[in-house]
This record gives structure tokens, sequence and C-alpha cells, in this order.
């Protein structure tokens, strides 16, 4: 090459890539999120460490000292977890039966679906006049003398728990659905050619392509659980077994009126709820989480 | 599960999906064909015309609606695809994303409940005999769409099973690619021995793998013969039609003489020989534009005069566009030169133009 082009070339002016307009589309959003998301937490953040009296660290110290404070991280997670297993444990075969177009497909899928229509308020409501002790359900029992004993499935730790199903089975449904059937159904059939049974097929070829979104739909399901605050109110025993988090800071809060203590409550519930989503997510690193079809489409 | 058998024999199998509006159509209608041990055979025909249902019946993917599948004296359509045991290779590879290439292959051979020790070396040998050794750990992901094909190959042919079945393999490879995978995919036949069946769209790669080839339009069978016969001797006019036979003429029939048959226009004598028995006085012909040579004088018989209206440079020959005094357009392949606008005459032999009953549908050849 002669040096005469290589002189051209670098005496070129660089040439700076264009501004892109379509970026100041993402200013709104940006605002959006620093305004209400970032702001508060920040201001919450720092107000955990003002406590009214004492030094920095007072509320944490409160917090993980007071007998009735540091129990609720216990009580939450023993509302949540199982509520978020069971949402997905149990969405998981529905989905999957589901994956397949039928005609009952999208009627099935539509009846589990109504209860993300409603809002926890209405279904605790509900399920006072159905499942209270002299609901449709016990009155129901007792009428065909199935079970004459007292029933108790509200005001209590299962009211919660059963309102936590009902209102979460629906969103790890339509997620896990959705899951399922982006997976491209020949993988099964060409298995199946190979010898795999059904059993198989679902063990070898679904269950390893659906982990890394099982893994997502638990934690988002788990953060929407952990979170529960009405139903906890409504139908559980909120000075006693379901006292969740949320309760312990919506009295620091509301009746206390230590806005600090509150917002250190917060804090905490934040951070149980990474270390839980942050496990979980971590199990994924165990699994292929590539495009999930079979080649060339 | 057998390791190998004498025969497959499909009786009548017959396969109907429901169609719009609630009426069913059968996307498969009373296919009989024995495949024997060893053998070749391809179905080859436009899309839509019930090979891929063919081979999903054999599979056992779809069920049947009518009709048997025998394996010698075996009953197998009632099984579910994992108690057949064919290997199947898929369009569009259908290779499990989240498994290495080692344990795509290894899979038919882990459902078998093989020992570990024993898979080994069994896919080590099929990597070898798809050329692939060296790419064990890959993800399919990380392969060209060659040797995903490979890959898919490697995983039907491991498991050894009695029959093969490949749904067009190479549609979705570039032209250079597909020419050297169909040599694979001959010689692979060749070293095992299986029964094959293979469903494609393209005469050539019929024409070049096959045993026996299918030819079938609107889920029925059309013509079963070897590929020497079906290129040469269409039984009827969509399977000429699909093998290339470009030029269709609708001539009125002047003289029957055994399979002889003159066929004219006003401006065409043609002598051809019958490939089925015609009714009326109307004929229509079929004739390869490979087979007709372009002459500028004369010569003795069966000679159509014209002129070059189109010429299409094509490397070794071209193809020639020469139209009638009567405006009936003739395609030929020339390697000779020919200007444009000149008057020549264009020759062919009498047992190379096939007449077959009159069929007023001008529909273009059935491809897609």
């Amino acid at each position: 090459m002669s040096s005469a082009t290589a002189t051209t070339v670098n005496a070129a002016p660089v040439e700076r890539v264009p501004f892109d307009r379509a970026l100041l589309l993402v200013i709104p959003a940006t605002l959006f999120m620093l305004l209400l998301f970032i702001y508060p937490f920040i201001y919450g953040l720092v107000l955990s460490f003002e406590p009214p009296k004492g030094d920095a660290l007072e509320n944490y110290r409160k917090f993980f000292t007071t007998d009735n404070l540091w129990p609720t991280i216990w009580t939450t997670l023993k509302l949540a977890l199982p509520a978020t297993i069971i949402n997905v444990g149990v969405a998981l075969p529905i989905a999957y039966k589901m994956r397949v177009k039928s005609r009952w497909q999208r009627w099935i899928t539509t009846l589990l679906v109504v209860p993300i229509t409603l809002g926890t308020v209405l279904i605790a409501e509900g399920m006072l006049t159905y499942f209270g002790p002299r609901g449709w359900l016990a009155q129901f029992l007792q009428l065909l003398h199935v079970y004459d004993g007292p029933i108790r499935l509200t005001h209590n730790y299962w009211g919660v728990l059963i309102s936590l199903v009902i209102s979460g089975f629906p969103f790890a449904f339509l997620l896990i659905l959705s899951y399922v059937t982006g997976i491209d159904p020949v993988l099964a059939r060409a298995a199946s050619t190979l010898g795999a049974d059904p059993k198989a097929q679902f063990r070898h070829i679904y269950l390893p392509l659906l982990a890394p979104g099982l893994a997502m739909c638990f934690c988002l399901a788990f953060v929407q659980a952990f979170s529960v605050f009405p139903s906890a109110v409504l139908l559980g025993a909120p000075a006693g077994p379901t006292r969740v988090i949320s309760i312990a800071a919506y009295e620091a809060a509301f009746e206390q009126y230590d806005y600090s203590l509150a917002s250190a409550i917060a804090m905490i519930m934040g951070v149980v709820q990474l270390v839980i989503v942050a496990f979980v997510l971590s199990l994924r690193n165990w699994f292929y989480k590539g495009p999930v079809t079979g080649g060339k489409g | 599960m057998k390791h190998d058998f004498n025969e497959l024999r499909l009786d009548r199998v017959t396969r109907r999906f429901a169609g719009h509006g609630g009426h069913a159509f059968n996307a498969l209608n009373e296919l009989t064909l024995t495949v024997r041990r060893g053998e070749f055979i391809a179905l080859l025909g436009p899309s839509g015309c019930g090979k891929s249902t063919a081979l999903n019946c054999i599979a056992g993917l779809l069920p049947l609606s009518g009709g048997t599948i025998r394996l010698d004296d075996q009953r197998i359509d009632t099984l579910p695809p994992e108690r057949r045991g064919f290997g199947m290779v898929f369009q569009n590879y259908a290779l499990f994303p989240h498994m290495s290439v080692v344990k795509n292959i290894a899979f038919g051979l882990r459902m078998r409940g093989i020992a570990q020790s024993a898979i080994a070396p069994r896919v080590a040998h099929a990597l070898k005999l798809v050329q692939l050794t060296g790419q064990e750990h890959k993800l399919p992901g990380q392969l060209s769409g060659g040797q995903q094909q490979r890959v898919a190959i490697a995983r039907a042919i491991v498991i050894e099973p009695p029959l093969i079945l490949m749904d067009e393999p190479l549609s979705n490879l570039d032209a250079k690619l597909r020419l050297e995978t169909r040599s694979e995919i001959r010689r692979i036949h060749r070293e095992l021995g299986r029964a094959t069946i293979y469903v494609t769209h393209d005469q050539d790669e019929a024409l070049s793998l096959a045993d026996r080839i299918v030819v079938m339009k609107d889920g029925v069978v059309q013509q079963i013969a070897n590929p020497q016969e079906v290129y040469a001797q269409p039984a009827n006019l969509h399977v000429a039609r699909f093998m290339g036979y470009r030029n269709v003429l609708h001539l009125d029939v002047s003289e029957e003489n055994g399979d002889r048959v003159k066929v004219e226009a006003p401006d065409i004598k043609l002598t051809g020989v019958r490939k089925l028995p015609l009714a009326g006085k109307r004929a229509t012909v079929a004739i390869r534009p490979e087979e007709m040579t372009i002459a500028t004088a004369p010569a003795a018989e069966n000679v159509i005069a014209g002129r070059v209206d189109n010429v299409e440079y094509g490397g070794r020959d071209s193809l020639v566009d020469v139209v009638t005094r009567g405006g009936a357009r003739l395609h030929v392949r020339a390697p000779v030169h020919v200007a444009m606008g000149a008057d020549v005459h264009v020759h062919v032999p009498p047992e190379r133009v096939l007449v077959y009953p009159y069929d007023g549908s001008d529909s273009p050849a059935g491809i897609p």
C-alpha cells in the first residue's frame, strides 16, 4: 500500500456517530424513575439512619432487639415462601397441560386468570363470606355432616395463605404458560422419536429449558407475596400469627408516627427480599439460559 | 423395537385434517407402499402434497385416520413414537438447545437405558461418521447450520434404527452446503445400509439419492418408480410437470398407431409416445427443454419452425425461448449460441414427446 493512501486515511476527519435523537424518548421514563423511585428510596434510606434519638444505627438495633419487630421477618417468610411454592408448583403442571391448543385451553386459561382482575380487598371480602365460621363452606359441610367441628379458615394464618394463593396464582400461571408455550414443541417430538416417553420428555427437555423461567417466576411471585398487607389485616390475625413486616412498618409510621423507624423496617424488608431473590437467581447459573428453539426456524 | 426388518408395509394410510369451515380434507389419501430392507425411498411433491404428513404418520407423530402400518408381521401404527424406534431428522434440526453435541447424540441411547460405558464409543463412532469430531462439547447454538444438521443426523443414526426418516433435511442449507450434505447422506446410507424415507420437494435430491421415488400431489400418490423411470417416463402430466417437462402443448390427435401418436396444430406437427389411453381428439404433450435441439435447416421429422424470442445465458448452455408462427412458446436448452430474432427449427426425437390425455387446466408446474 502506498504511503499516500495511508496519509489520506490518517488525515481523514474522525467521523462522529451522529446523536440519535430517538434516545431523547427515554427522558420521561428516566425522570419518572428518578422522582418516584430513586429519590424516595434514597430519602427513606437516609431517614432510616436519622432516628429521633440515639445514634445512626439506633433504628436497626431497635428492630432486632424488640420482641414484636424482629420476628415479623419469620412471620412474613412463613407466609410468603409456602404461598410462592404452592403457586409456582401448581401453576407449572397446569400450564404444561395447557401448552397444547385445544377447545378447553382458552376457557380454562380464562377461568384461572380471572382472580388477577380482583383486588386483594375484594378477595378478602369474598373469602370472609365463603370461608368464615358461618360462611357458605362451613354451612355446606355442616349441612352434609361431612365435618361438624368449627371451621377456622379466616382471621388466622390459613386465611392469609389462601388469599395469597388466590391472588398470586394467576400471575404465576400466566408467566409460566408463556415460558412453556415459548418452547418449540418439535423438541419434545424429536425426543419421542429417540425413545423418550412423555415423562422423560418433561424431565429432560421441558424442565431444564423452563428452569430459568421458573426461577424468575418464583422471584416475582415471592416479592409480591412478601409485601402482603391488606389480606394480612383483613383475613389474618394482625396482632399475632400474621403480624407481617409490612404491618410493623405501617404501625411505626402511622400509629407511632416514627417515620424513621418505619423507613428502617422498609429497608430491612427490601434486604430480605433481595437476599432470597439473589439466592434463587444464582441457582439459574446451573441451567442453560439461551434460546429455547431447536435450530433454524 | 427391532434392529432391522424385511418389509415396512403401508396399507391405504390415510390422514384427515379438519379444514376451514369444519369440513375435513384428506392430507394423505390411501398411501400404499412397501419399503424393503436397506431401501432409500424419496417422497417427492410440492408443498402441501401430503409427503410430510406421510412421514409423521410413519414416525408416530400423527395418528392415522385410516389404514395400517406393519413392520414385518407387527402392526405399529398404534404404537407411540417412542416405541417405534425410528430415527428422525427434522427440517429445523430440533436439536436440544441445552445439551452439548455429545449429549444430543447420546440422548436416544440414554433413553434406551444403555450403560454409560457403552454410550461413549457409539457416540464417538457416530461423530466420526458425520465428520464432526472435535465439536463434542459445543452447544447447538455455537454450530453452523450444516454442522447442526450433521448432529441431527448423528443423533438419529446412533440408535441404529431399523428405519431412518428425514423431513426435508437440506432445505435450510445454502446451495453449496446442500450438495455436500446430500453426498454425505448418500455415503452414510451406503455405509449403514438402513432403510431411509426421505421427504423433499426438490427433484434433484430425490433423483440423486433415492432407489425409488414416490411422487405425490394433493395427498394422492401419482407414481412410484425408480429415478430413471420417473425422470424419463412420468406416469401422468402432474409428474411430468414436476419433473421439469416445461413444454406443455395442447394439440389435436390426427393418428393413433399403437403407442405412436401423431398430434398437430396448424403450425406444429409431432409424432410422440402415448403414455396413457387418450380420450377424445385433444391431447396434451410434454417435452423437456433438454431434449430439444436447435437447427437452422429443417430436418426430416418432428421439427417445429419458430423465431428466437428470448435467450437466457446459463454457462454450459442457454435457455432459448422459441415462438412458433401460431404463438406457442417453446423452451429449449441449447448448447449453441443463437441470436435473438433468428429463424430456427426445433427438433425433438419422437420417443421424447410424451402424449397424455388432454388437460385443459393450464396450471403452471406444481412447484411452490
